[in-house]
C-alpha cells in the first residue's frame, strides 16, 4: 500500500505520521506542499497536524489554498482516502471537503493531554479496526479544536452515521462533544486527537495503531 | 488604487469564547455596563481597480475564498479612494 503525508511549512506531525503508516506496512512517500500533483498510484493520503502557515488568518486556512491542496480535492473527488488529524482536521474544514469549522477552545487553552474517545462508528476504512461504542484512549494537542456545525449540519452527521469519534468528556466545547467526523463517502476522515502519537508501547499505549492497520486490511487488494 | 476595509466578525448565534474572556476581563475591571463583547478582524488592502464595484467584487471574491470562513463567519466590505 502507498501512503502520502503532506508537509507544509510549520507541520510537527509529518514524521509521526509517517512512521504510523510504515510501522502498519505501507510504503510512505513526503509530499511538498509546493507541489501540485500527488505521486500516482496513492492508495492515502495524510494531512497531518502541526501550525501550517503559523495558523496565520485561521488555522489551515493559507495551506487550504495551497498548490497541493488542489491536488489533495481532486484525489478526494475520485475517491481517494484522506486521513486529517489535528491541524489536518482544520485544512480539511478549510478546503471544503469536511464541513463544519474549528473555533479556538471554550477555554481558550492550548489542551495537551491524553482524551477517552468513544468510536461512533465502525463503518469506515479508518474505523473499520475498532468496534463501534469501543473506548480508545488518544492524545490531543490543540488551541482550535472546537467543533462548529449548524444544527442542520449536524443533524445530517447524526441521520448519515458520520460522526466518527466523540470525547468521553468534552475537553473544548466542540459541537455534540465530536472529535472526528467523515465526508459523506466516508473517505475522508478530519480528527483532532492524535492516532498517531499512540501507536507503540513506549507511547503508553497503542490504541491509535488499529486506524492505520485498519486502513490498510481495507485499502489493499485482498 | 483603492483602499478596501474588510471586517470579519463571527455570525450571530457562533459562541465567541474570545469576546467571551474581554467581557469578564472587563467586568473584572470595573466597567459593569458591557453587556456584550465580541472580537473579530479588520483587514485593509490596497486593491487596483478600475472603479468601486470593480474594486467590491473582487474583493467579495477574496472574502468568499480565503478571507472569511463562511461556516462560521461574515464580513462587510468598505472602500474608499486611495
Amino acid at each position: 500500500m502507498k501512503a502520502g503525508v503532506i508537509v507544509f511549512p510549520g507541520s510537527n506531525c509529518d514524521r509521526d505520521m509517517a512512521v504510523a503508516f510504515e510501522k502498519a506496512g505501507a510504503d510512505v512517500q513526503m509530499i511538498w506542499h509546493k507541489d501540485s500533483s500527488l505521486p500516482s498510484g496513492l492508495d492515502v493520503l495524510g494531512v497531518p497536524g502541526g501550525f501550517s502557515f503559523g495558523d496565520y488568518l485561521r488555522c489551515g486556512a493559507i495551506a487550504a489554498q495551497s498548490p497541493i491542496c488542489r491536488a489533495v480535492v481532486d484525489f478526494a473527488g475520485k475517491g481517494g482516502h484522506i486521513l486529517g488529524v489535528c491541524n489536518g482536521f482544520q485544512v480539511l474544514t478549510e478546503t471544503g471537503l469536511l464541513p463544519g469549522a474549528l473555533m479556538r477552545n471554550s477555554n481558550l487553552k492550548f489542551i495537551c493531554k491524553n482524551v477517552e474517545l468513544t468510536v461512533a462508528t465502525d463503518d469506515s476504512a479508518f474505523t473499520s479496526g475498532y468496534e463501534r461504542g469501543a473506548q480508545i484512549t488518544v492524545p490531543v494537542a490543540h488551541h482550535d479544536g472546537n467543533y462548529v456545525i449548524d444544527q442542520d449540519g449536524l443533524s445530517r452527521l447524526r441521520d448519515e452515521d458520520r460522526i466518527a469519534f466523540t470525547y468521553a468528556s468534552n475537553p473544548n466545547g466542540s459541537v455534540a462533544d465530536i472529535a472526528g467526523v467523515l465526508s459523506e463517502n466516508r473517505r475522508v476522515l478530519g480528527m483532532m486527537p492524535h492516532p498517531e502519537r499512540r501507536v507503540e508501547a513506549a507511547h503508553g499505549g497503542e490504541d491509535g495503531a488499529a486506524m492505520f492497520r485498519g486502513l490498510i486490511d481495507a485499502l489493499v487488494p485482498a | 488604487m483603492m483602499k478596501a476595509r474588510v471586517h470579519v466578525m463571527l455570525k450571530a448565534g457562533v459562541l465567541d469564547p474570545q469576546g467571551e474572556a474581554v467581557r469578564h476581563a472587563l467586568g473584572a475591571l470595573g466597567f459593569d455596563q458591557v453587556g456584550g463583547v465580541r472580537q473579530g478582524k479588520v483587514i485593509d488592502l490596497e486593491v487596483d481597480a478600475s472603479s468601486e464595484e470593480a474594486a467590491r467584487a473582487s474583493v467579495t471574491e477574496m472574502c468568499e475564498k480565503l478571507l472569511a470562513n463562511t461556516v462560521i463567519e461574515k464580513y462587510d466590505i468598505e472602500i474608499s479612494a486611495a
